[in-house]
């Protein structure tokens, strides 16, 4: 399928009497999930050419990354991408965990896992509240909000923080899970997939939804590639590429889950692509819960990972341990590291680099929204203005991953 | 970074092997460390080896996962790196590119020829570290505001910037 | 010309503190916000109009996103240099009486972010009525820090929300401040007296929490 191309007789010069027209949507923008600014150049209603501006939400993480220390690091990570902060936890973790050379202990990891896809089911939820919202239909938002707080309820259990909790910690996790919470993780689950259904009866058999989506922002695999788009957006393309199969990490190859793909690359693709996906995750919650054994949370490295309160309270060298860590951090060994996931927009990779002191010398995020977003003109171009708003929806933007 | 002992004792994997039959000059050194390849192009050959390591039958590498710039401190000489992240959707395996810069040149061409994507990421690091991309097709600020002096993310450039803000 | 300059020239004083309550009980109760959600805090905003705590009680149902329909804009989220005079204009465009929330830590003083691409405090910026703090403030403190403006808005008086000019608009600029005017200033070149709002909300006159 060859994406949507200008028709012939549309170019672009400099008439001023001519019904083309430059505009700028946003940054201030109910539908550009973010403080996004887009040049658009119209014809009409058609888009002949679109450039995004980015940078409104530039918080300058990376810099800040230089001068805390590792574990001081991992609360900036939160505030990246915002509706999936511990997937951010977790690849700026697992980097400092390569570099370290750490072995993070089994019921770690399933922990790890488990809240992974309980994040994406959380940031693809309000993926489909806001795009449904923008293409209008109202009622779809406050029904996936209702299921998130349910997830946050969760989270907040675990880690204290709803949006941005901070779990992990370079050799596991920050604290063990409450009480009963296998309970209430295992009700949750046992109530969620008909709740997707029921998504699925508000949104894919209506034909203002298919007529608005279908034939939209088409990409063809190759340029798929080629723009480097993943996650959703690339296997909405035909392209069964899945970074948990790929390269797997944290114990992603012991569990049994299909990569779903679609073979348009429109928006329709896209939003079947995330909806199969929650069932996918799904799937791979309930199959860690059941795996969860009781054991040690954080690894084997007393040089690195905090001790236990009780131990430090008791034991003289916990007790330096402690305050060497908290004071001075941990020298982590020279040399540097790529480490990439499947976050739930696509490969969120961590490239960390270490002069052999507490602090980190570079710390980069390859934020897959800032890749995707890159993609926009590709799609839209040939489109109509509204369908902008509709081609945004399914890139699934968050700006605070682009401008970082 | 590993010394050059330690890069003998190590047996490099059998793409970098190959790519050493095939071509030499490409290669300044490699580094193997943390499970990770790292090949150190000269700036010179970049985008021959991108473009060969993305259409050769070894490699496969159609996907560039990132371009991230590293400024390695402001006495070190050479100052800046770039370093390109290569992955192959076919085969799965990864590779690093780097390449190093003085800080009196910071010029580098640019592989947007080889991988669309390359756009947004060189002008990121042109944006935070001032390394000029030669042949981009819109090379401008991306992030930080289109008049600001500077580059942010040297190690020169203090993290509270040079002056508070004022609506003036 | 709004209902106030008419109001505050033409009848005596009496009239317009019965005036007063009738007008700010209309105002309190049907606070719209323009949608300002930057960052995090955003979210949170969205969840705090969802149905679990549903914001739409308080009368702050509708989120303009022309901020000509606005009354109160709820600044969440960091506000990065760059988006700073965007801010601003957008500020100018809500017409008068209009508020503002600062919701969040990097809203209220620059949060976790204290360098070179961060404004410290959005009431550099724009003059804030009510702070929240939190790093991201629970829903039901946005709630609260509605309501806290809700009581606060009870007790103005309707000579102090006039239309004034923008130019004078942008002269009384003490962070923290409200340009307090009686319209005299547009004929005058002078920089306005502002005095600070110190109308305490009845809950910070509480005696425990």
């Amino acid at each position: 399928m060859s994406s949507a191309t200008i028709p012939p007789q549309f170019e672009i010069v400099d008439r001023p009497l001519d019904t083309q027209m430059t505009i700028s949507m946003g940054p201030q923008h109910p539908s550009t999930h973010g403080v996004l600014r887009l040049e658009l150049v119209l014809d009409g209603e058609m888009v002949v050419k679109t450039t995004p501006d980015i940078g409104y939400l530039h918080t300058g993480m990376e810099k800040l990354f230089e001068y805390k220390k590792y574990q001081q690091g991992i609360v900036i990570t939160d505030r990246m991408d915002y509706l999936n902060p511990l997937g951010n936890n977790l690849a700026y973790v697992m980097a400092g965990e390569k570099l370290l050379g750490l072995e993070i202990p089994e019921r770690a990891q399933v922990i790890r896992v488990l809240f992974c896809e309980l994040q994406r089911i959380a940031s693809h939820l309000v993926w489909l509240g806001t795009h449904a919202l923008d293409i209008g239909a109202m009622t779809v938002f406050f029904y996936c909000f209702r299921e998130r707080e349910k997830i946050l309820n969760l989270i907040e259990a675990a880690s204290g923080g709803r949006l941005t909790p901070s779990y992990f910690r370079i050799g596991g996790l920050m604290m063990d899970l409450p009480a009963g919470f296998e309970n209430r993780c295992k009700q949750f689950l046992d109530f969620f997939p008909p709740a997707v259904d029921e998504f699925h009866t508000l949104l894919s058999g209506n034909k203002i939804f298919q007529r608005r989506t279908q034939g939209i922002g088409r990409i063809s695999a190759e340029d798929a590639i080629d723009w480097g788009l993943s996650g959703p957006c690339l296997r909405g393309s035909g392209v069964a590429l899945d970074i948990r199969r790929a390269n797997p990490y944290s114990g992603y190859e012991k569990y049994d889950f299909e990569i779903p793909t679609e073979p348009d690359g429109d928006v329709w693709s896209r939003y079947m692509v995330r909806m199969r996906e929650m069932k996918e995750s799904h799937k791979i919650a309930t199959q860690a819960l059941a795996r969860l054994q009781p054991g040690p949370i954080k690894a084997d490295a007393p040089k690195v990972v905090l001790p236990d309160r009780e131990a430090m309270k008791s034991h003289m060298d916990a007790l330096i341990h402690h305050f060497l860590i908290v004071a001075e951090g941990f020298d982590v060994p020279a040399g540097e590291v790529y480490h990439p996931i499947e976050a739930s927009k696509g490969e969120l990779g961590v490239y960390m680099r270490s002069d052999g002191g507490p602090k980190p010398s570079r710390v980069h995020f390859r934020g897959p929204s800032f890749v995707n977003l890159s993609a926009l003109p590709v799609m839209a171009e040939g489109e109509m203005v509204a369908d902008v708003v509709a081609i945004i929806g399914s890139l699934d933007v968050v700006l605070g991953e682009i401008d970082r | 970074m590993t010394s050059e002992a330690e890069n003998i004792e190590q047996t490099p994997s059998p793409l970098v092997a190959a790519l050493q039959r095939e071509h030499p000059e490409w290669i300044a050194e490699v580094i193997i460390a943390f499970g990770e390849t790292t090949i150190v192009v000269p700036r010179e050959h970049i985008v021959a080896a991108c473009s060969f390591l993305k259409t050769w039958p070894e490699g496969r590498f159609d996907f560039l996962a990132d371009i991230c710039g590293a400024d390695r401190g402001v006495e070190e000489e050479p100052r800046f790196e770039v370093n390109y992240h290569l992955f192959s959707t076919t085969k799965y395996h990864r590779l690093r590119l780097k390449v190093v810069l003085n800080e009196e040149d910071t010029h580098v061409a640019s592989v947007t020829g080889v991988w669309r994507t390359a756009n947004w990421h060189e002008r990121e690091t042109f944006d935070l570290f001032g390394v000029i991309f030669d042949g981009h097709p819109d090379l401008r600020r991306i992030l930080l505001p289109d008049d600001w002096q500077g580059h942010a993310l040297r190690k020169d450039f203090p993290l509270r910037g040079y002056e508070p803000y004022s609506l003036k | 010309m709004g209902l106030e300059n008419v109001i505050a020239e033409a009848l005596p004083e009496v009239l317009t503190t019965r005036l007063d309550s009738l007008i700010n009980w209309a105002r309190k109760s049907s606070l719209w916000p323009a949608t300002f959600g930057l960052a995090c805090c955003a979210i949170e905003m969205m969840n705090a109009t969802t149905s679990r705590n549903d914001l739409a009680r308080f009368g702050a149902e509708v989120f303009r996103a022309s901020p000509r329909q606005a009354d109160v804009m709820i600044v969440s989220g960091r506000v990065s240099r760059k988006m700073a005079p965007v801010l601003r204009r957008i500020y100018d465009q809500m017409p008068e009486p209009k508020w503002v929330i600062s919701m969040g830590a990097c809203a209220t003083s620059g949060g976790v972010f204290d360098n070179y691409a961060i404004v410290q405090g959005v009431d550099k910026i724009v003059p804030v009525d009510v702070y929240i703090p939190g790093c991201p403030p629970r829903p039901e403190m946005l709630i609260h820090a509605v309501m806290m403006l809700q009581d606060k808005v009870m007790k103005e008086s309707v000579r102090d929300r006039r239309d004034i000019p923008e130019e004078e608009a942008r002269e009384a600029v003490v962070p923290g401040t409200l340009p307090v005017t009686d319209g005299s200033t547009a004929r005058q070149n002078t920089l306005p007296e502002s005095r600070p709002y110190t109308i305490a909300s009845r809950h910070e006159r509480r005696r425990s929490s």
